[in-house]
């Protein structure tokens, strides 16, 4: 029993340093006050001061925050709409093949949805005159189209564990269809459209193959910015950076975890 | 249906005349290949207390979802207050309902949900807050109205439901198993203070249960479903002691159910030999059949008396040896096998608090009954 228990211990350490140890040594090598990324050369925050004067990065790590916000809402509509159709409409003509085609982006290679998109919007320019070459906007869409997969099967499962009776309950008391959603579905359904949203916020925001094929210039997201700048050899401000996101999603990760853990003790008394 | 016995009175509870006030014509409800609901007719009239009983797949539930507007009926229609309903969706109905599961919306308090319906019927303000208030206080649970329904007890939470589905005041009130996931102890209370609150406001209650007692206590009227259609309808009494057919005999209460052989039918009377019985039975009411037919009889356990000795009369009565008792305490349920190798219930009061099981396991016994006491089957 006790042999077991250090085993399991042994093992969850060893995996845990797996996971963490690169992204410590990165945080650790953007106080480096070195160039080099296999020299110490004491702390230094000048990283720091250089990536607050690097344009370019900041301007993509802007637009990536924006492309991920905008697809991620976007995304959270269609998802739900998508979810709530497959879940509540009963065997429809047509409900099997549009459940397989909903879920089909997640085995799809990305390369091969952003080879597709870029067809497709290039092709749309020629007959409807829209979307006007590539920027930020076919990011958008791209990325909505992929991350909607995700969302459509988080409501999905949430809208089945969910009793569709509470839906008859709203509208048996006087509450039309699109009204009975709003005030029962929808707040019941918040917690998956949160986890959904963060899903595709975090989807968007480092997606690299796709964004690289309908990007146009001028729209470089963060990934394909760090893409071509460590291709030129590592720079120290783009650790910089990542510590100062990985920060960001930590205090994110701390603050919502407590409150869920504040939640659940103030049922329980 | 009961064309057989001249005898069963004819049940109606707002006398003949009275225009009913939930009419249901000729409905048919077919999910694909499966009738659920088949051509079913029904009156109910104004401040009715109705059970519609059955088992599960009895079609019972499908019939109330269909009054309540949650499916359309393939065939006939349904009028409600002379009104007809066909293509009014649920949420513009006069009708709420009281789900199985309570169906309270879990992120509103007590109030808030009891208020909802009233909120989406654009009540003002301040008469929301009176009427749920009263509401709540009707149905005892005026202390908890901030609470969330998963901070409540399942009895409070039926109650939560239950004031729900009234605070609209709707003509037609209908409840799905209103009882079934409290414990036995709280469904009698509940079903008693069911009772009162309808008596109280005067709703037509139409009540689904899968549970005769239930069903008994509740019910001014009552409707016997299987397998999508009506068997019978009539008061806890006409249902008990004329069923229509040993489907109902065996569903509502205990029954001995015996074949005979009519050899004797005339307007007061009738005789038939039976050989499960070993003895001729004779019962009090005539049977409209040819003589050599065959026939089902119930008698009901607590019909049956049993004696030492054998009593002073040829017919209804036949020996038998007690093989099992069970003492219930009001009760005691003996099962007697019979000469002829059958075995019958039978119930009797235990009267005296001294003496116990008055019959024991290996006594010799008769069993008797009266000509009121058998009952024939038309099916």
């Amino acid at each position: 029993m006790l042999r077991t228990g250090r085993f399991v211990s042994i093992m969850a350490v060893a995996g845990l340093l797996f996971l963490y140890i690169p992204i410590l040594l990165m945080m650790v090598l953007s106080f480096n006050a070195s160039r080099l990324v296999s020299v110490w050369g004491g702390f230094s925050l000048k990283w720091y001061g250089e990536l607050f004067a690097n344009d370019q990065l900041l301007g993509a790590a802007w637009l990536s925050v924006k492309v991920a916000a905008v697809s991620a809402t976007l995304t959270v509509v269609l998802g739900t709409l998508a979810g709530y159709v497959l879940t509540r409409f009963g065997p429809f003509r047509g409900r099997a093949m549009m459940a397989g085609m909903v879920t089909a982006p997640l085995v799809m290679p990305e390369v091969i949805t952003g080879l597709s998109l870029l067809l497709l919007f290039v092709a749309m320019e020629d007959f409807i005159g829209w979307p006007q070459g590539r920027s930020p906007t076919t990011i958008i869409i791209a990325h909505a189209t992929f991350c909607m997969a995700y969302v459509t099967i988080i409501v999905q499962s949430r809208l089945a564990q969910m009793d569709g009776v509470l839906e008859e309950a709203a509208q048996d008391l006087g509450a039309r269809p699109w009204r009975a959603f709003v005030d029962v579905t929808l707040p019941m359904l918040a917690p998956a459209l949160v986890s959904g949203w963060l899903l595709a916020f975090t989807l968007s925001f480092d997606d690299l193959v796709i964004a690289s094929f309908v990007s146009g210039p001028g729209s470089s997201t963060l990934p394909m910015v760090i893409f071509s700048k460590v291709r030129l050899g590592v720079s120290p401000d783009v650790n910089a950076l990542a510590t100062l996101l990985i920060g960001f999603v930590g205090a994110c990760v701390f603050i919502y975890s407590w409150r869920v853990g504040r939640r659940a003790r103030q049922r329980d008394a | 249906m009961s064309s057989a016995i001249e005898t069963q009175p004819v049940g109606t509870a707002g006398g003949a005349d009275a225009a009913p006030f939930v009419r249901i014509e000729g409905i048919t409800k077919r999910f694909g290949a499966i009738v659920a609901v088949n051509r079913i007719d029904l009156d109910i009239q104004r401040s009715e207390l109705f059970c519609l009983l059955g088992g599960s797949g009895s079609g019972k539930s499908t019939l109330l979802r269909m009054l309540a507007g949650f499916e359309q009926p393939s065939e006939g229609r349904i009028l409600i207050d002379g009104q007809d309903m066909t293509g009014v969706p649920a949420y513009e109905r006069p009708v709420n309902m009281m789900f199985q599961s309570y169906a309270l919306f879990p992120h509103m308090s007590v109030s808030d949900n009891v208020a909802y319906g009233l909120r989406r019927g654009g009540v003002p303000r301040a008469e929301i807050r009176k009427r749920v208030a009263d509401m709540l206080d009707m149905v005892k649970m005026g202390d908890y109205a901030q609470r969330r329904p998963h901070q409540l007890s399942g009895g409070q939470r039926q109650r939560v439901a239950l004031a729900r589905a009234l605070v609209k005041q709707p003509k037609l009130l209908l409840l799905d198993e209103p009882l079934g996931a409290l414990d036995k102890k709280l469904r009698e209370e509940t079903q008693f203070e069911l009772m009162k609150i309808q008596a109280q406001l005067g709703t037509t209650f139409i009540v689904v249960t899968h549970d005769q007692d239930e069903a008994m206590t509740l019910a001014s009227r009552m409707g016997v479903m299987r397998d999508g259609r009506l068997v019978q309808v009539g008061g806890p009494r006409d249902l008990y002691e004329f069923p229509a057919d040993r489907y109902v005999a065996q569903f509502i209460g205990a029954v001995n159910l015996f074949d005979g052989v009519l050899i004797e039918d005339e307007p007061g009377h009738a005789r038939m030999r039976c050989e499960e019985a070993g003895c001729v039975i004779h019962v009090g009411h005539g049977v409209t059949g040819t003589l050599g037919q065959t026939v089902h009889l119930a008698i009901r356990p607590e019909k049956i008396n049993l004696a030492h000795d054998r009593p002073a009369q040829d017919e209804n009565v036949t020996p038998g040896t007690i093989d099992e008792v069970a003492y219930l305490g009001n009760l005691s349920v003996y099962q007697v096998r019979l000469d002829t190798g059958r075995l019958i219930h039978v119930t009797l009061p235990n009267l005296d608090r001294h003496e116990g099981n008055v019959f024991e396991i290996g006594n010799r016994v008769y069993c008797s009954w009266g000509p009121a006491s058998a009952v024939v089957l038309p099916a």
